[in-house]
């Protein structure tokens, strides 16, 4: 029953900042499910958010779940099946097990319902209806180039990698693999991390994706190797961890800190020289793009087609930095504030 | 001067329909040890705990020293001076002797240390614990930091004594001490009550063990059905007298009945 | 009466036959737990010097510097804090799931009064540590009054804070430097000392005093004795004299108020306000107190030992990062030494 809890706490979370989502859902007759990882990530949070106002706008009515926390698998399949049970139009869905929750995406699937996969991809990625996605490799790509011509000469780059966790989710997985293919590292097996042997990488720590990870993984970076001097980081809150271990010691000036996310504070990150440059992703547009495409499927039971080139739906990403180099599309500070999600 | 140290009138205790004490009267007198014996059943703990201030009764007055006092708790009880050795003992068991003889009214350094910094006064809760030990004739106990666990049972009951017989001023109650105890102990647990009379503090011993309290009793109260039947002198009366009045196989007034 | 014996003759009391209680049993092994029971913290303390000389063998000068040595003192300041407040309600054979909860909400509370409703910082900080103080005595008179288990209390407390902190902050982060410009008394605990290459910092600084207030606290007054004596045995505490009701509300009202001091030292720390942060301080701490060597039972073991239990585990963690193990290493060692930790308990709780 605890995702009735975090549901409601989303819901009540949602609402409080979508204003009036329930009061006009009774104009139309189709409904949507929003399942995410968890109800305290800013990042879903927003994707709620987004959700519940494309809802209002269309009078579709949603129903917001989410796990306890960021891995909470079987949270999302008691949610999966109270949607179906629902009968609900469709079902978004932000796995947190990309694997183990086919067979569920599949019974609702079975039952009538569109399943689109939000952020992550499911394994394998044509278990849902449709993938509404940031290319992850590219934000990783963007972010990795603009370091490298950043740096100019990058032989004596030493480089420190603080990813997510232990289970190397596919998204963090592409991130990091799009940054070292970006920065001109040759990667090994493109599933996995930590495979390189380029002499250039000092080590890769976790960091949990936020700042008291961050912190402690760029102190133990730090131990490994006290001259690195480019960091990629997962997220944003972790980047945050990072700066505050490196003012610590005192190199907060002379290390390249490069991340993923857009969120407002990470953008603010950007504006102070936190953050050297960060890839912008756009929850919202996912959430309300996800509403729109349910809503549609209702009505005449078409999905959107994937993007050109890719075997998803790109929802877009963009590099915003204070410090702009030649060669890359980027955006301002203040272009990345107005597109910022929380 | 009373007569008597403690006494209690008209004491009636109820839980729900069960009497478990009916209109109970008791009387200990300076110096003297006085035996509570009576069937499982017939509300002997009740008393004790009435005496001892674990309950409240609802009915009666008890007296102590004269002065009618009402007891709000064990703690209550014992500021008067009214101590219990539980069966259970009341010890804890991972900590020293000398913790466990002052636990709940330790003893604070003078000065700055105590008074702003609570420091407690180890030292001389040591050498008071020593010594109440030795005037019981208890140091065979090797240091007074052992912890009470590395003790056995007889070791423990005569700290327990101990500790009871260096606050107790007015009274000792003491609960079943030998029930759990060999021969060898039991003995010397019995002589440790007879040094705690010798030193004038007067001694509540409730007991199913009717050799022990024949041997050391001064009077026995015979606790019936929620009250007491009568109160005997063991040299008056034989053993299995006293088992037949407990049982209601005799009658008070078939037996001797103490001053 | 002759004043029989002193500590310094123990062992030589047979022959003074004034009472002669049998039954002590001083064979070796009785000798070993008597004297672990005795010094709760050797255990630990051998274990934290064997992790160091080992993991500085493999490591070299990398894990001997002074900067890799404060580093650990740097990481587990947190933990090492929320586990002296751990340590304090498992003396009383308590547990307390809501420490990573409560201090987390109190740093919320310390950030958001702070610029939501522009009160003075210092302000701010009181109110959060008034809030952990207040969640601790609700759980307290929770156990005290209404006698329910503490493990249940708390599994409550601590969902209860999480969510309120969830819904106050709306997951919002308030960044680093917003606080360093406008509320730098904040970031307070996150001021350093440097010293060569050897950094501590106030949270370090806080972390080590705590300790030492609460070992004399707990050994040397009345207050502390009634905290062991509760966790021996609460019916004996009760009937000796300890007010064990007040004694308990007065425990988890100051595991409260240490955790909201945690949630200040977190901001230190992080720079940062993050209502993310903390998830696992509850298990981590409890993890820190059982290597140290303080009974889930109760009435055993002392705080000094559970600061040993946590720095066990920074050791590790640093020492299997430097010689790049996987970290999933840390994990299982850690295991380990928890299931060891319990298993040298038993001995000691067993063999006395």
């Amino acid at each position: 029953m605890k995702y009735i809890r975090t549901g409601v706490a989303a819901l009540v979370a949602s609402t409080c900042l979508a204003g009036s989502a329930f009061a006009q859902s009774s104009i139309s007759d189709s409904s949507v499910c929003l399942i995410t990882k968890d109800a305290t990530n800013p990042f879903f949070v927003k994707m709620a958010e987004g959700a519940f106002q494309k809802a209002a706008e269309l009078g579709v009515a949603l129903y917001s779940y989410a796990g306890k926390f960021d891995g909470d698998h079987e949270t999302q399949v008691a949610a999966i099946e109270t949607c179906i049970a629902q009968g609900v139009d469709g079902i978004l869905l932000v796995a947190s097990d990309t694997k183990a929750i086919t067979s569920s995406v599949q019974q609702a699937r079975d039952a009538g319902l569109a399943v689109i996969a939000l952020d992550t991809p499911l394994d394998p990625l044509d278990a849902a209806d449709m993938t509404f996605a940031t290319d992850n490799f590219q934000a990783g790509v963007l972010i990795g180039e603009w370091a490298a011509k950043t740096m100019g000469d990058t032989s004596d780059a030493r480089i420190g990698l603080l990813n997510i966790n232990i289970s190397q989710p596919t998204v963090g997985v592409l991130r990091n693999q799009g940054f070292l293919t970006g920065f001109g590292v040759e990667i090994g097996d493109p599933s996995k991390w930590g495979d390189e042997t380029d002499s250039r990488i000092s080590g890769q720590e976790l960091s949990n994706g936020n700042a008291e990870g961050g912190r402690e993984g760029m102190e133990n970076l730090l131990a490994i190797d006290p001259e690195i001097n480019v960091v990629y980081t997962i997220n944003e809150p972790a980047a945050a961890g990072a700066y505050e271990a490196l003012r610590s010691v005192g190199r907060e000036n002379d290390v390249l800190i490069v991340s993923v996310d857009g969120g407002c504070p990470g953008i603010e990150d950007v504006a102070s020289g936190v953050i050297g440059a960060t890839a912008q992703q756009y929850p919202l547009d996912m959430a309300s793009l996800g509403v729109e495409a349910i809503a549609e499927y209702a009505a005449s039971g078409e999905l959107p087609a994937a993007t050109e080139g890719k075997d998803f739906f790109d929802t877009g990403v963009g590099l915003v930095t204070d410090a702009p180099v030649d060669g890359l599309d980027q955006l301002s500070v203040e272009q990345g504030r107005e597109l910022c999600w929380g | 001067m009373s007569q008597t140290v403690l006494s209690a009138r008209g004491l009636t205790k109820r839980y729900g329909r069960v009497t478990a004490m009916d209109n109970c009267d008791f009387d200990l007198r300076p110096g003297e040890i006085l035996a509570v014996i009576g069937d499982n059943g017939a509300g002997k703990s009740t008393l004790i705990k009435a005496l001892s201030g674990a309950i409240r009764p609802d009915q009666g007055e008890i007296r102590l020293e004269g002065k009618v006092v009402s007891f709000g708790s064990p703690i209550h009880a014992r500021e008067h001076g009214i101590e219990t050795v539980y069966q259970t003992l009341a010890m804890s068991p991972a900590l020293s002797i000398a913790d466990n003889m002052f636990m709940g009214r330790e003893l604070r350094k003078p000065g700055l240390m105590g008074q702003v910094f609570r420091q407690l006064d180890k030292k001389r809760m040591r050498q008071i614990a020593r010594e109440k030990l030795s005037a019981l004739g208890l140091m065979t106990i090797q240091n007074i930091n052992q912890t009470v666990e590395t003790l056995s049972g007889g070791q423990r009951q005569g700290v327990a004594v101990a500790r009871a017989a260096a606050f107790g001023s007015n009274v000792v109650i003491l609960d079943e001490p030998t029930a759990a105890l060999g021969v060898k102990e039991s003995r010397r647990v019995l002589e440790l009550i007879q040094n705690v009379r010798s030193r004038g503090i007067p001694i509540v011993l409730i007991s199913h063990n009717m050799p022990h309290v024949f041997e050391i009793a001064d009077r026995i109260h015979v606790h019936r059905l929620g009250c007491r039947l009568c109160v005997v002198n063991p040299k008056d009366v034989s053993m299995s007298d006293a088992v037949a009045l407990m049982t209601g196989a005799m009658k008070p007034a078939d037996v001797p009945i103490a001053s | 009466m002759p004043k029989a014996l002193d500590q310094e003759n123990l062992g030589q009391s047979e022959e003074e036959s004034v009472a002669d209680f049998s039954g002590f049993n001083d064979s070796f092994g009785t000798r070993v737990a008597h004297f672990l029971h005795n010094n709760p913290a050797t255990v630990p303390l051998i274990v934290l010097i064997a992790s160091m000389v080992i993991f500085g063998i493999l490591n070299g000068s990398r894990f001997f510097s002074p900067f890799a040595l404060t580093l650990i003192l740097q990481q587990v300041s947190i933990i090492g804090i929320i586990a002296a407040a751990q340590s304090l309600v498992i003396l009383t054979a308590g547990i307390d799931l809501s420490v990573g909860a409560i201090m987390v909400l109190s740093s919320v509370i310390m950030g958001k009064f702070t610029f939501d409703l522009g009160l003075p910082p210092e302000i701010s900080a009181l109110c959060g540590l008034l809030c952990g103080t207040l969640i601790g005595t609700v759980n307290g008179m929770l156990v005290a009054f209404v006698k329910l288990p503490p493990f249940i209390v708390t599994l409550g407390m601590w969902q209860i804070a999480l969510a309120a902190n969830f819904l106050y902050s709306g997951s919002e982060v308030i960044r680093s430097q917003d606080i360093a410009q406008q509320a730098a008394f904040l970031q307070f605990f996150g001021g350093t000392i440097r010293i060569g290459g050897a950094a501590i910092t106030y949270g370090v600084i806080f972390m080590l005093g705590l300790v030492a207030v609460l070992s004399y606290v707990l050994s040397q007054t009345a207050w502390g004795r009634h905290v062991y004596a509760i966790g021996d045995d609460p019916e004996a505490a009760e009937l000796s004299g300890v007010n064990v009701k007040f004694t308990r509300v007065s425990v988890y009202a100051l595991a409260g108020l240490i955790c909201a001091f945690a949630g200040w030292v977190l901001i230190g720390r992080l720079g940062s306000v993050s209502p993310q942060a903390g998830q696992l301080s509850n298990i981590e701490s409890i993890t820190a107190v059982v290597i140290g060597g303080i009974s889930l039972f109760g009435g055993r073991g002392s705080l000094a030992g559970s600061l040993f239990g946590a720095l066990i585990v920074g050791v590790f963690t640093l020492g299997l990062r430097l010689l790049g193990a996987d970290v999933q290493w840390t994990y299982l060692l850690i295991g380990i030494l928890i299931i060891s930790a319990v298993t040298v308990d038993q001995y000691i709780r067993k063999s006395v």
